[in-house]
């Protein structure tokens, strides 16, 4: 049995140490939030902050998580209101949407560490995050009208 | 799908029916009922309904799809006593917004408050909601009549009740806004008080209705409704097909053969069973070629968890048995199609004399180009949820085709249809991949073996090696001019192994469908022309991709376009215009007897070159054609009419001094009608523009050994955030109602790549013919 504290609540997980934090997240848990897209940190579907910083949770194993502080999409903001989420629907980013979680906690992740990001800063941390449907440049828009208060 | 081909044969049958329909049938059903609003609306014309200014009925290829189009409000629309109103969307979602922007459509005509709409999502069944299969760019092409009618009647109807209710007469009642007003006393009630009176009207003949004006419309056009599940997707809370959790679910992933074909010969599951978690291994059944949409067979690792299952299934050890596509290799591929499009094809449309033509040139420009297949990767992997249990099975999925899906599952498990239900769940993107159900069939199959609800989960590389790719082409024109640096002949041989194969067994040969996607509809206006289509047979599983046959067509017809402009010493965007030449209407006389116009009748969405010259003339003037840019940058274009839509886009392009390409800006007009969600629209020109880069520079789906050599994004690789045309501009043509809304999801993908081919050749003089590029030139 494993500890790990997901948004806020310590919850005990029956899986073996080197389940993916995905799939600890998805099928243990059942917190259908944060998605399966390629399962090698090759897309950023299932990123999720681990003590406040993005990462790729089917590179993360259970044991890398334990005792530590996981947020997944459905915890970054109580109401659905942090400004990553706010912009995103104020530029109508999404257009499947499968990958918008992986690309929000990404970028709510950059602007926690850096509240005024250059263009060129943004599309280095976002650069890991597909989408297949192409919001690119309204995903990109979207983190510079976060950065600037929504 | 075989929708086509039914589509294919029932559209003739369906303009037989319209010559000879003579009477309006006047039973409420029989208006309610697709083919049969087809005749109400056929009629209706004649009679000239005194709502003709607002809303003038015109035929489409919605009524020929199987099931047609069903216009019945009772099916799509309710409205409780709190005054919600529930509308249907039977279409799937897939990101183009079809299931927030039909029932707009609906709220409009019936004056909803959109805040007290809800949508539900149908499951298939096709009898009730008409076609549902969501491909082909026809939502709102097909969909935005009826909706028009459904709300206008369902508007109509709160108005009858209020007559009744107050002894006044209808036309000094209005609605607005959910709520029906008596104009002369600002008496007022809204539609949830009215609701109960309501259904138990009549619905309307279309001649009773009354069509908002255009000026009036609050959503339609505005581009202002959001999409409607917006909040949940930026939170988490939208529901995808591996988002369905089931009690008592398990967990199970597959091993499938990694050459079409092969099966089974022997196992060894004794390492799987031992991991932890896994409790069984299962066969999946596969079927011989040609398949349909059948699974590829394999065996099924069953287990508690995703992880689980999928660490069971690599352990698996099996011997696959020979298969006759175990030869296949794209290398070897690419010079059997080359050699083949060297050689004359079987004649698809022939003008003129084209061999005098050549024979009497002063000039012969050829050239070849290639496409490899591709896959669709949407980033929600194939998956899906299965519950068979007393003779009843319940499936969940990321389904394009609801009802094609419950069918083939009802056949893959000998059950009743009545006994099978498909719930549609969010799509995390289709581009036709999930049009096929074989990953449903799969789960329906383990569910069914095992007795418990199974979650079955495609890993990325499931999806990239048993995809069912985009076709792979050599595409060979030749054009011959004369003295008068003219283009007088034309000759365009496609050879591309069909969709077909996975159908019928395997001619080597497309059918009308692939044709007449950008091939035989070709609008150039000249005068010796010979399209033609050479022999290539299958070996892998061909099928509809994002814009289908019109990428290596647009590719291959538009960069040719740029390369004469070239070896004629003319302007590329000059030259593209003369080749379209005059305007006119295609004489559908020009066009093979069994000419596909995307399922609409050829009367009502002609080729129409003024419609595709001007979005050429837009997106030019909008980008600055023939401005003077700095040195390795330029401007190239291309145009393309598909789904019955005109786009033509203006890529500009960097190149940086490694050779790298970028992509700064890039220029779209498109003129697909009637706009619904100008908004949404421009939403799919961005998004297309980047699935062209994507397509440009990366996309290679290769065989060897008759295997898939690519698995996940590190080989086949994605345009990201770092490599993407980043400014999309799109322009779009504006219409009214009467010119009707044609496609959107497709069309703005075929110009991309010739666009920026012609813009690599513009900037450093180098012809790229063969797809992908390459991230430098």
């Amino acid at each position: 049995m494993t500890t790990i504290k997901i948004n806020g609540v310590a919850r005990d997980v029956d899986a073996a140490n080197d389940t993916p934090l995905l799939w600890v997240i998805r099928d243990h848990l059942e917190m259908t939030g944060t998605k399966f897209g390629c399962g090698a940190g090759l897309c950023g579907s299932c990123t999720v902050h681990v003590d406040g910083k993005a990462v790729r949770s089917c590179q993360t194993q259970l044991s890398d998580a334990a005792g530590k502080s996981v947020t997944t999409i459905e915890g970054l903001d109580p109401n659905g209101n942090h400004p990553v989420q706010k912009a995103w629907r104020k530029l109508n980013v999404p257009q499947c949407g499968y990958c918008q979680s992986g690309q929000i906690m990404q970028a709510a992740s950059l602007l926690a560490e850096n509240g005024a990001p250059t263009d060129g800063e943004i599309t280095d941390a976002m650069s890991g995050n597909i989408c297949r449907c192409g919001c690119y440049q309204r995903i990109h828009a979207a983190v510079r009208l976060a950065a600037g208060g929504v | 799908m075989l929708h086509y081909l039914e589509q294919a044969a029932r559209e003739r049958v369906s303009e037989t029916t319209q010559a000879v329909v003579k009477k309006v049938e006047g039973s409420r059903r029989s208006f309610l009922k697709g083919g049969a609003a087809l005749t109400g609306l056929v009629v209706a014309l004649h009679v000239m309904p005194k709502s003709a200014a607002a809303f003038k009925p015109y035929n489409h290829g919605g009524h020929a799809m199987p099931h047609g189009v069903v216009a019945d409000p009772n099916v799509f629309v309710s409205i409780a006593k709190d005054g919600t109103v529930t509308i249907v969307a039977h279409r799937s979602e897939m990101g183009t917004g079809s299931r927030t922007y039909v029932p707009m459509i609906i709220a409009e005509e019936l004056d909803a408050d959109w805040s007290r709409v809800k949508i539900v999502q149908a499951e298939g069944d096709e009898p009730k909601y008409g076609n549902q299969d969501t491909d082909g760019s026809r939502s709102l092409r097909h969909h935005v009549q009826p909706a028009r009618i459904m709300g206008a009647s369902v508007r109509h109807m709160l108005v009858s009740a209020a007559v009744k209710q107050w002894g006044v007469a209808r036309s000094d009642i209005r609605a607005a806004n959910h709520e029906i007003v008596h104009v002369p006393t600002g008496r007022k009630v809204g539609y949830g008080d009215l609701a109960e009176a309501a259904m138990q009207e009549t619905v309307p003949v279309f001649d009773a209705l009354d069509f908002k004006d255009e000026a009036d419309f609050r959503y339609v056009g505005k581009g202002e409704i959001q999409l409607y599940d917006l909040h949940d997707i930026t939170t988490g809370k939208a529901v995808y097909g591996a988002d369905i959790i089931r009690p008592g679910m398990k967990f199970a992933a597959v091993a499938r053969p990694p050459v079409l074909g092969a099966t089974v010969k022997s196992h060894d599951a004794s390492a799987a069973m031992k991991i932890k978690g896994v409790e069984k291994v299962v066969p999946i059944p596969g079927a011989n070629i040609p398949a349909k949409f059948a699974p590829m067979g394999g065996l099924a690792v069953v287990a508690t968890s995703t992880w689980a299952a999928i660490k069971g299934r690599d352990a698996l050890v099996i011997e696959w048995s020979d298969s006759p596509h175990a030869g296949y290799d794209s290398d070897a591929y690419h010079k059997e199609m080359s050699a083949n499009a060297k050689q004359p094809g079987k004649v698809l449309r022939a003008q003129g004399d084209t061999a005098a033509a050549f024979k009497n040139a002063a000039k012969v420009v050829s050239a070849e180009y290639y496409q490899p297949h591709m896959a669709h990767v949407a980033m929600e992997p194939l998956v899906a949820v299965a519950d068979v249990k007393d003779g009843k099975a319940e499936i969940w999925g990321p389904l394009q085709s609801p009802y094609g899906a419950r069918q083939d599952i009802a056949a893959a498990l000998e059950m009743d249809e009545a006994d099978v239900t498909t719930h549609v769940t969010l799509l995390g993107g289709g581009f036709g991949r999930k049009s096929q159900c074989d990953f449903a069939i799969e789960a329906a199959h383990v569910s069914k073996a095992v007795g418990a609800p199974i979650k079955l989960q495609w890993t990325r590389e499931d999806d990239i090696r048993n995809a069912f790719y985009h076709t792979t082409s050599v595409e060979r024109i030749e054009a011959a001019v004369d003295s008068s640096n003219k283009v007088v002949g034309w000759r365009h041989n496609s050879v591309a192994p069909s969709i077909l194969s996975i159908f019928a067994p395997d001619s080597g040969h497309q059918f009308f469908i692939e044709a007449a996607m950008g091939h035989v509809d070709n609008p150039f206006e000249i005068a010796n022309m010979s399209i033609e289509n050479g022999k290539a047979m299958a070996h892998n599983r061909v099928a509809w991709f994002r814009s289908v046959s019109n990428v290596p067509r647009a590719f291959a017809v538009q960069s040719f376009v740029g390369e004469l402009a070239h070896e004629l010493g003319k302007d590329p965007k000059d030259m593209l215009l003369e080749l379209i030449g005059s305007d006119r209407i295609i004489d559908p006389k020009l066009l093979p007897k069994d000419h596909w116009n995307y399922g609409e009748p050829y009367d009502e969405f002609p080729i129409d070159t003024a419609r595709l010259k001007n979005v050429v003339r837009l997106a030019a003037d909008k980008a600055g054609w023939g401005k003077k840019l700095p040195k390795g940058e330029a401007l190239g274009i291309a145009a393309h009419r598909s789904f019955v839509s005109y786009i033509a886009s203006v890529v500009h392009v960097k190149i940086a001094d490694d050779g790298s390409i970028s992509v700064p800006e890039v220029h779209t007009a498109i003129d697909c009608g009637f706009t619904i969600t100008p908004e949404r629209v421009a939403a799919q020109v961005e998004g297309s523009a980047v699935f062209g880069m994507t397509l440009a520079l990366y996309s290679a789906i290769t065989y060897k050994n008759g295997a898939v050599e690519q698995s996940n994004y590190h080989d086949y690789e994605m345009s990201r955030m770092n490599r993407f045309p980043e400014k999309v501009h799109t322009h779009i043509v504006p219409h009214k109602f009467e010119t009707h809304a044609t496609g959107v999801g497709e069309p703005a993908l075929p110009p991309f790549a010739p666009a920026l081919a012609n813009a690599i050749f513009a900037a450093t003089g180098k012809r790229l013919r063969d797809l992908p590029f390459g991230e430098k030139v």
